[in-house]
């Protein structure tokens, strides 16, 4: 599928740099259209994916990426869509595969789905109050009291953080530094002593 | 006089509106023998039928996508062990593809040979274990001793190639751990005719067994239409009608260069998951035989991968630029360029689809990992209702998901 | 039984063996554990593996997995125990019958393993009393039956009441016979 097909039809799509498949950022009101159109006039019958991504320093917040696959034409297409106001169409009309995915991005990033049959969550329990795939939510977890209050009075547990012994040791990503590891003071070595 | 009989059926017609009943509630926990691990479902029943399934999931949800936004890439290799634990094979060979494929690396051919006869070993060991406990499920227990038995067969070998019997962790960014031991493709081909013999008795003990075929023909059927709007993929959808294969469709890792086929069901009930499946271990020997065969010759590793895998031992312990790169590579993980990528790979439940989004450096910032499993459950709450209660046990056996991969 | 434990010369006392009563009941305890498989993740494979039969665990009397909590003796926790399954893995402890014992299995089930995040309860002895940890990602078959043969040991060991260590407070039960 050419790229002009799309962003032809509906003006707001641009087009965005991908090394493995055609890549689109589609506008939130454009969102259902443009599946539908995939869909039915160019054979994405499948949902392939629905996630949702916590872009910290932009706006908005977060986004929703979407993966189609045509099985007729044997090709993917990627959408990229942001969440104004955290808020997104929700395609679970289109594609019913979707229900639980958005679920999931609901659930792990707090973005809302208009029109989810049923926005619960799903991989953590009912009244757990946080969203745990956002930047700002630390790893080892934010202490909240366990789900069943009886077993909780019995053994006198809560959901707490997890040691991380300070860590996680890993270099935040970004340039791995060029040359050998070196002293911070490079004003003195074996060969030129202290001064 | 009017008989017994006459009295307590005109009696029953009149109070047919009181002996209606109420709905009932049944919770068919996470801890159940049916359930293959921890998936809880809460259904409605009018009687034995099921009016409603509602699946609750999340019992099992470790944490693994904010864990890998924590860990380097190579450091989360035994993390995707866990994800589908029956086949942890295919597991590490689908995510380093989607990594290599971000960093923009060409495997050499020997490399792609051994990922290919490590996922189809995968394959034949998840798919023997799904059987058996399928059979299981429906009360044959042989079958569950005869395919387990041979997946003992299958750990042996794996632990000969990467020293654990079962969560192996063996491919790294760019390669593998460590090259085939001597003498270990015979004893792949030895255990292709063993398996063969196992599927043909598994055959004969179900294929056409009365029991059986009353158990999973004509139950819960998914027709073509509903299996593409679930986003259904594997032998699951395969088995409903749509002939799309990703080793056939997009090949990746030298999958072209073999010869097979790929079962495609018609009626996409329980009875047709499970010949597809048992086809898919005889195809998959079909690849077996082939690629040990043609094993060639050569690296194992990209050998250009510069920033990304180790180099050679014997070098990191004689010359300086080899060894600062290996402990760099240790430290801040393999560098891969900033940018995203989505590859599906052909796992034995379906699609396993990685989604890895890097700013450059050695973690990921966002890795989410697409289960076929978390798929294949959605489906439920369409297929149960109008099924008996002891229906739900072939049903959720048919689809053989793993609660690791769903839940993560 | 030991043979110290009772004295038999089977010409003066016929075919009567006179013993401690702790002596047979352990000794019919410990040769005939009904596990609970509590399996929740991959350790459960392995569980499954050691029933199988190269592993044969009904070599000890254990072959009968009985998934009811009110039939089983010993429960084995095999695999990673999130917080929400938390609270099932207790209920189900509670509703089984004395004399009863916990396996921790695994390296999640014994100290949260290598998943540290939100999710994950860091060890199952946070919520029950544990018997025997038996560490390995996953444990081999092999190390599953060496840990289930100090179970019996322990089972052995026992005299009128179950002493058991949890959140640094002893408890103890007495068992009546």
């Amino acid at each position: 599928m050419e790229a002009a097909v799309l962003t032809d039809r509906f003006p707001r799509t641009q087009v965005l740099p991908s090394q493995d498949m055609p890549t689109y950022q589609v506008a939130g009101e454009d969102l259902l259209e443009t599946v539908r159109f995939l869909r039915d006039a160019q054979g994405f019958d499948l949902l392939a994916d629905l996630c949702g991504i916590d872009w910290k320093d932009r706006t908005p917040r977060f986004g929703v990426v979407i993966h189609l696959l045509s099985t007729t034409n044997k090709e993917y297409v990627r959408l990229h869509i942001g969440a104004v106001h955290d808020a997104v169409p929700s395609v679970s009309s289109l594609h019913p595969g979707a229900n639980w995915h958005e679920r999931e991005a609901f659930d792990m990033f707090g973005i809302r789905f208009d029109g989810h049959p049923d926005p619960r969550r799903i991989l953590m329990w009912d009244a757990y109050p946080y969203h745990p795939l956002r930047k700002d939510f630390p790893l080892a977890g934010i202490e909240v009291p366990l789900p069943a209050a009886d077993v909780a009075e019995v053994t006198g547990q809560t959901v707490e953080p997890a040691p991380m012994m300070g860590g996680p040791f890993v270099s935040p990503g970004g340039k791995m530094s060029e040359g050998e590891p070196s002293a911070l003071d490079q004003s003195w070595n074996e060969e030129k002593p202290k001064a | 006089m009017k008989t017994t009989k006459e009295i307590s059926l005109g009696d029953i017609a009149a109070r047919a509106e009181e002996l209606r009943g109420e709905n009932m509630t049944l919770n068919m926990g996470p801890s159940h023998p049916a359930t293959h691990g921890v998936l809880r479902l809460s259904l409605e029943l009018d009687g034995d039928k099921v009016i409603k399934c509602d699946p609750v999931i999340g019992y099992l949800h470790r944490g693994d996508e904010k864990i890998a936004e924590n860990m380097t890439y190579n450091q989360f290799v035994p993390y995707t062990d866990r994800l589908d634990y029956l086949a942890p094979l295919a597991n590490n060979v689908a995510y380093a593809i989607a990594v290599e494929k971000l960093a923009g690396l060409k495997m050499p051919e020997r490399c792609e040979a051994i990922r290919v006869v490590c996922c189809e070993m995968a394959r034949i060991s998840s798919h023997l274990l799904g059987l058996g406990v399928y059979a299981m499920d429906t009360g044959a227990w042989t079958v569950f001793m005869y395919t387990f038995n041979e997946r003992e067969k299958l750990y042996t070998l794996f632990e000969e190639l990467t020293g654990a019997r079962f969560t192996t962790s063996y491919t790294r960014i760019g390669g593998l751990t460590r090259d085939l031991p001597e003498g270990w493709l015979k004893k792949v081909e030895v255990f292709c005719d063993g398996v063969l013999k196992v599927i043909d008795d598994v055959d004969k003990l179900l294929t056409r067994n009365g029991i059986f075929l009353e158990r999973t023909e004509g139950v819960a059927p998914i027709s073509k239409e509903l299996a593409l709007a679930y986003g259904l993929t594997g032998p699951n959808l395969r088995a409903s009608g749509v002939g799309f294969d990703l080793r056939k469709d997009k090949p990746y890792s030298g999958y072209e260069k073999y010869d097979f086929d790929v079962p495609v069901g018609t009626k996409g009930d329980c009875f047709d998951r499970y010949l597809v499946r048992m086809e898919e271990v005889r195809q998959s020997v079909r690849i077996l035989r082939q690629a040990c065969k043609s094993m060639p010759g050569g690296a194992w590793y990209a050998e250009d991968a510069k920033k990304i895998f180790l180099p050679p031992k014997a070098k990191i312990m004689t010359k300086m630029e080899e060894l600062i790169q290996n402990f760099m590579i240790v430290t801040e993980g393999p560098q891969i360029p900033a940018g995203e990528v989505y590859f599906e790979a052909e796992n034995p439940k379906g699609s396993l689809g990685f989604y890895v989004v890097s700013n450059g450096g050695g973690v990921p910032y966002r890795l989410r990992i697409r289960g076929p499993s978390f798929v294949s459950l959605s489906i439920l709450p369409v297929i149960v209702p109008g099924n008996y209660l002891t229906d739900i046990a072939s049903i959720l056996g048919s689809l053989d998901f793993v609660m690791g991969e769903c839940d993560r | 039984m030991v043979k110290s434990d009772f004295g038999y010369n089977s010409k003066i006392e016929g075919e009567v063996i006179v013993t401690r009563a702790d002596a047979v009941v352990n000794w019919v305890r410990s040769n005939s554990v009904w596990p609970m498989p509590m399996g929740l993740a991959c350790c459960a494979i392995e569980l499954m593996g050691a029933g199988g039969s190269r592993f044969d665990i009904s070599r000890f009397g254990m072959e009968v997995m009985r998934f009811s909590p009110r039939q089983a003796d010993c429960m084995i926790v095999a695999g990673t125990v999130t917080y929400k399954m938390a609270e099932v893995v207790r209920r189900i402890y509670d509703q089984m019958a004395e004399p009863k014992w916990v396996v921790a299995m695994g390296a999640c089930a014994s100290t949260g393993g290598m998943y540290r995040s939100y999710a994950t309860l860091q060890g199952v002895d946070n919520i029950v009393p544990v018997d025997i940890y038996i560490s390995g990602c996953p444990p081999r078959p092999e190390a599953l039956l060496d840990g289930m043969m100090l179970l019996q040991e322990k089972i052995r060991q026992e005299g009128g009441s179950l002493k058991r260590t949890f959140r640094g407070r002893t408890v103890e039960t007495k068992i009546v016979r």
